[in-house]
Formats: structure tokens, C-alpha cells, sequence
């Protein structure tokens, strides 16, 4: 008896332990619930706006758009928001959800950190308590977010096992799950993980893509002609493409972590190097050996550093509907770089690869083209990191 | 009945789980030979999986530890297949969902059938996704066992309903590994059990004692027991069989 909620095609499902299965059935009675309450909306729009800075800018990038010489090229600034990423939509979201469903104790995963920031940011503004698992790996390249989080009065669990990076902490904070479900609730967030998480974060984080085509409507009086995003699990990707996917003339393209290159084991870029495989509770892709055994991934960037996809964003490769494609570390620092210089905004390492694609694709398209490039944190936390890459040694 | 009743065939049953390769191949034949010796009347033979997210630190390292000697899915058929030889209790594999599905879900549930595994245990295979394998596991003759946890509440019918070989009641929340004391209700799950299916239920997750699987055998119809077995291996290493041969008869004399 297959249960064909929460897949997107193939993909998707709810592979997880049989001790976590009422809670994800609860979870997903609670969201049904309350997606259509008239007060819950009314409270979360409150909340995204009033707190979290929303809507966000639409800007248009005028001194790329004249170096780069083709398409109009358009900023969607998440990292203006509060807490500087898109992670507070899903973030706002889902604790205020938990809030309702009477749980008084969040838990989160997190690589760059702004995850982990977004959940303790909501947790002290909520009166909640919090814990973050972070890779050990991650807390010495993030070591500012650490700091941040402890402040806002959460507990950082440094992930020892495995790779130290994010698919541990996944792991580890599902562990966290199955041992304490009654007051917690696991605040994942991308769009990862077992059914219903997939459909919620991406719900949450739809409103970029909403603000995109109003924005775009407003300013140009037509749809872009690309939107792009960077693809770790995808949650600020799907957030971008979601309301655009039955828009077939907008092209939709999320740019993976490619690491050292596509053609070493030193990547991230799951869609283009993985198969398919079931993990942390969803079918998709995932990079791993010819025994199914996870691989260790590498990238730059901490937020993109995962073996997986959201089964969303697999189901989009699998119809042809979006594109997916591979920018190195080298391309993303230059771009991180470039962007720094010519419009004076910092970029997060992870936009930063949507930001180097975007340097490619502009100029082979028209000056009536545009293209949105979903700008997903701000980068602040990566400028020790950059600087090490150069071989500057700079400290915090 | 499948051959798996017939672990329950003598008094209370006691499992053994062994991670294999850990830390080489010859010492876990070792240690399964020991086990049963000990009389063990099922072996659960583990798959290292890289990322066991059901499993406590003790089962993690072990499985770490056998990875970083090179075990492979292949490695470890070719070894069960010799083991068969002499080893005739029931035994099944526990691993996670990815290993099988990406060797080949039939292939690997057909090479189970043929080098004589009887069962297979996924603890991230939860009811609603049993498709995934269920229709090859019934093809050919590898029990599929279900799992019920201290959360599964109304699932308990449900699940029970449909299992076969025997049920694996999970008998505290978290992941695996030793526990001073056990404080689920688990009388209450193995009524609703009964009531359902005349598939034996063992309890496990947190036995270490004999004193808890005496216990444990009250209430269900055996004990499962992992991290404490593997505890014994990662301390004695090469040396283990012996420990674990002397540890299991501590555990079934307790359970007589």
C-alpha cells in the first residue's frame, strides 16, 4: 500500500524510521490546518514583513547589465532580509507552526549557518528553545554564525561523525528527533527530508518567486526571461522557480556546487554527477558510490556542501523544466569578487554561483532579455573564507 | 511458516546483531560462529550503511570501521554464502533503504534468497514505503520485517496486520545503543500485537543485561541485542569471538 502523497514524480516520499512516522503525520495534519487559517496567514505576513524586512528588492543591476553587455540582469535581494538570508521565510514559517501545534523546543541542521541563525533568530523572538547541530567542519569555516546563534541563546551541537559537514547534521538532528518528539519539532530547513517538509519549506519559500513576477510585471511589464538560483537542497531555488513553472518561456536554472569540478570527487553537483538513491527520508539524487554508499562532498561554500537534492527540484530535471548546471568554486569566487566591485553588494558564496552562471548566459542573450538572479544571503560570513582562498590570512 | 519461525521454536529467542567487517570479515564469521554456539537462534547480519541514522555512536563506529576496511555489499554476500556451509539458524540483513535499492532492489533480494538470508530489516523503510520492496520480497521467499515503535500508537494494528517473519518492537525512542532502564509501555503494544497477527515479537533497542532481556522475554517473545555485542568487538577486536560466544550464553541462559 504506497502512500502517493508527497511525491513529485518519482521522487519524494517518506523513508524514515517507523518511531518518527505520527509525528511527520501530525505535522503534515497541523500544515493542512493551518495553511488556510485566515489568522495563521495573517500572523506569518505580519511577521515577514514587519520583522523580516519583506518584500524584499528587486533591483536592477545597472552596472553589470552595461560590463556584461547583453540581458537586463535584476537582483532578488533575500540577502537583505533579517538575519541576511532566505532562510527566515521558511524559518518564520515553520516555528510559528510548531507554536500552534504546542511544541516549545526547535531543533535545526545547518551548514553555512544561516539556517541555524534564521531557527535561533525565531526561537528567541518566540519564546522557544532551540538547538542547532552544525558540522564540526562547518563551525570552524562559519565561526561567526556559531557565535551568532549562541547569542541569540541557542545551543550549537558540533557534528562529529561522518564528514563533519551538513548531511551529518541532517543526520544527527533526525537522530535528535526520534529520541524527543513530544515537545519538539524539527525545523529542516530546505527542501529536503521526508514528506511533508519538501511541500512546506517550498510553500513558505515561494514567496520570493510571488514577488518576483509582481516586481517583474511592475518594472518591465513582462516576465524574465530566466530566473537563476543556487541548488544545495534548493530551498531558495524552488522558492525562486515555483511560481514561474507554469510560465514556459521563463527558463528556470539552478546552479550546483561543483567544487573543484564535475570531473573530481571534490563536488557538490548532485543533479549532474549523482543517481538515484533513497536518503535522509526522500528518493532523489544523490552523489554516492556504485554500493549506495553516500559520497563525501566537497564545496566551498558550507550551504551548498550536500550530497543530495530536494525531490522537487530532481522531478524539474527529470521533465526538462529546469536546468541544472555546475559552477567550480574558482567561477563562484570570482563572481563573489565581481559583484563586490561592480555593484557594491557582497554576495554569500552559495549566490555567488548563480552569480557567475549569470556572468556567462547575460551577454550571449539580447538587450531586450532579462534575467533575475536570486541574490540568497549576504556574505559577510564568507569574507575570512574568501580571503584564506587568496591566500590572505584575516582574522574575525 | 517462513524459516525465520523457527527462531522462536526454542523457548524465548535471542538475536544477535553483528555488524559486518567490522573489523574484518573472518573475525564477524568468528563471532556469528560464537553466537550461535552461545545459542543464538537468529543472527542479524548488519550492512554498513555511511550515514545509519537509526543507529547510536556504538553502531556508527562500527560501521565506520568496517567502510574504512573496504566492505562492500559483494564482500559481504560472498561471506554469508561460506558462512551458510555450516551455519544453519535463520538469518537476515539489517541495513538502510539506498543499499539495497542501489545495488539493484531485485538483484540483491534475489542473491538474499540464494545465499540463504531469510529477512530483511530497514529501519528507514516505514509502512506507507514497504512497496518499494515488498512485491520482490514476496517473489522471493525474503521476509520483509516490520518494525513498531513506543510512538506508533494507532499504527500498531495496521502494521502488525501485514508482517511476517517476526515484528522488531523498538522499545524506547531514539536511536540504538545500551540503556539503564527502559520505561516504554510495552506490554500494551505486544497486546495490541496479539490481538492482530500470530507473528512472533521481539523486543529491541537498549538491552544489554541479562537481567533486561529476561525482562524483555517476558513481555514479547524474544530479545534483540546490538550495540552491547559490538561494544564487545570494537574492545576486543580480533579477540572478540570468544567474548561475544560467552556474552550471548549469559544472555539465552537468561532468557531459559
Amino acid at each position: 500500500m504506497t502512500n502517493p502523497k508527497g511525491r513529485f514524480g518519482i521522487h519524494g516520499g517518506q523513508y524514515i524510521p517507523e518511531t518518527l512516522m505520527n509525528a511527520v503525520i501530525e505535522l503534515e495534519e497541523a500544515y493542512e490546518h493551518y495553511k488556510t487559517d485566515p489568522d495563521f496567514n495573517r500572523e506569518l505576513t505580519e511577521l515577514l514583513n514587519e520583522y523580516a524586512g519583506r518584500p524584499s528588492r528587486l533591483y536592477f543591476a545597472r552596472k553589470m547589465t552595461e560590463d556584461l553587455g547583453g540581458a537586463k540582469i535584476y537582483l532578488k535581494r533575500e540577502d537583505l532580509n533579517h538575519t541576511g538570508a532566505h532562510k527566515i521565510n521558511n524559518v518564520l514559517g515553520q516555528a510559528l507552526l510548531a507554536k500552534k501545534m504546542g511544541k516549545t523546543r526547535l531543533i535545526a541542521e545547518t551548514g553555512a549557518g544561516q539556517h541555524g541563525v534564521a531557527t535561533a533568530t525565531a526561537a528567541a523572538l518566540m519564546g522557544m528553545e532551540c538547538v542547532v547541530f552544525m558540522g564540526e567542519e562547518d563551525t570552524r569555516r562559519q565561526a561567526l554564525n556559531v557565535y551568532r546563534m549562541r547569542l541569540l541563546g541557542a545551543q550549537v551541537v558540533p557534528v562529529t561523525t561522518g564528514t563533519a559537514t551538513l548531511k551529518d547534521a541532517v543526520s544527527e538532528a533526525m537522530r535528535e528527533w526520534t529520541s524527543r518528539i513530544s515537545d519538539t519539532h524539527y525545523c529542516l530547513g530546505s527542501v529536503m527530508g521526508p514528506h511533508p517538509f519538501p511541500t512546506i519549506v517550498r510553500d513558505f519559500q515561494s514567496v520570493i518567486s510571488k514577488e518576483i513576477k509582481e516586481q517583474m510585471l511592475e518594472k518591465e511589464g513582462r516576465l524574465p526571461d530566466a530566473v537563476i538560483a543556487c541548488v544545495g537542497g534548493g530551498s531558495n531555488a524552488i522558492g525562486s522557480f515555483y511560481h514561474f513553472i507554469g510560465d514556459k518561456s521563463v527558463r528556470l536554472i539552478g546552479c550546483e556546487a561543483a567544487g573543484r569540478g564535475i570531473d573530481t570527487f571534490e563536488t557538490a553537483a548532485t543533479v549532474n554527477t549523482g543517481r538515484l538513491g533513497i536518503f535522509h527520508g526522500m528518493k532523489s539524487y544523490f552523489c554516492q558510490d556504485e554500493y549506495g554508499q553516500i559520497a563525501p562532498v566537497y564545496s566551498i561554500s558550507a550551504g551548498l556542501d550536500y550530497p543530495g537534492v530536494g525531490p522537487e527540484h530532481a522531478w524539474l530535471h527529470d521533465i526538462g523544466r529546469a536546468e541544472y548546471v555546475p559552477v567550480t568554486d574558482d567561477e563562484a569566487v570570482n563572481a563573489f569578487e565581481y559583484m563586490a566591485r561592480t555593484e557594491g553588494i557582497i554576495p554569500a558564496i552559495e549566490s555567488a554561483h548563480a552569480v557567475a552562471y549569470a556572468m556567462q548566459l547575460a551577454p550571449t542573450l539580447g538587450k531586450d532579455k532579462s534575467i533575475v538572479i536570486t541574490v540568497s544571503g549576504r556574505g559577510d560570513k564568507d569574507c575570512a573564507a574568501i580571503a584564506r582562498y587568496r591566500g590572505e590570512d584575516i582574522h574575525e | 511458516m517462513s524459516k525465520i519461525g523457527k527462531a522462536f521454536e526454542n523457548g524465548k529467542a535471542f538475536i544477535a546483531f553483528i555488524t559486518c567487517g567490522d573489523p574484518d570479515l573472518p573475525t564477524t564469521a568468528a563471532c556469528v560462529r560464537a553466537a550461535v554456539a552461545g545459542g543464538a537462534d537468529l543472527i542479524e547480519l548488519g550492512i554498513p550503511f555511511s550515514d545509519p541514522t537509526a543507529e547510536g555512536p556504538v553502531i556508527q563506529g562500527a560501521n565506520l570501521r568496517a567502510l574504512q576496511g573496504g566492505i562492500t555489499t559483494d564482500k559481504i554476500f560472498g561471506f554469508v554464502r561460506e558462512l551458510r556451509r555450516d551455519v544453519t539458524v535463520p538469518m537476515v540483513f539489517m541495513t538502510y533503504a539506498n543499499v539495497v535499492f542501489s545495488y539493484g532492489a531485485e538483484r540483491f533480494i534475489a542473491t538474499c534468497k540464494e545465499i540463504g538470508i531469510d529477512g530483511l530489516i530497514l529501519p528507514d523503510l516505514p509502512f506507507e514505503e514497504k512497496d518499494e520492496f515488498q512485491p520482490l520480497c514476496t517473489r522471493y521467499g525474503v521476509d520483509l520485517i516490520s518494525l513498531i515503535a513506543p510512538t506508533s500508537a494507532n499504527r500498531i494494528a495496521m502494521i502488525a496486520k501485514e508482517a511476517e517473519g517476526f515484528i522488531y518492537l523498538v522499545s524506547s525512542l531514539g536511536v540504538t545503543g545500551t540503556r539503564s532502564e527502559i520505561t516504554t509501555d510495552l506490554g500494551a503494544i505486544v497486546r495490541v500485537v496479539r490481538e492482530n497477527t500470530k507473528v512472533p515479537c521481539a523486543i529491541g533497542f537498549g538491552i544489554s543485561t541479562p537481567e533486561q532481556a529476561r525482562q524483555m522475554a517476558g513481555i514479547a517473545d524474544g530479545a534483540i541485542v546490538g550495540s552491547a555485542i559490538v561494544k564487545l568487538v570494537e574492545q576486543y577486536g580480533r579477540e572478540a569471538p570468544a567474548h561475544v560466544g560467552a556474552y550471548v550464553k549469559s544472555m539465552k541462559d537468561a532468557l531459559r
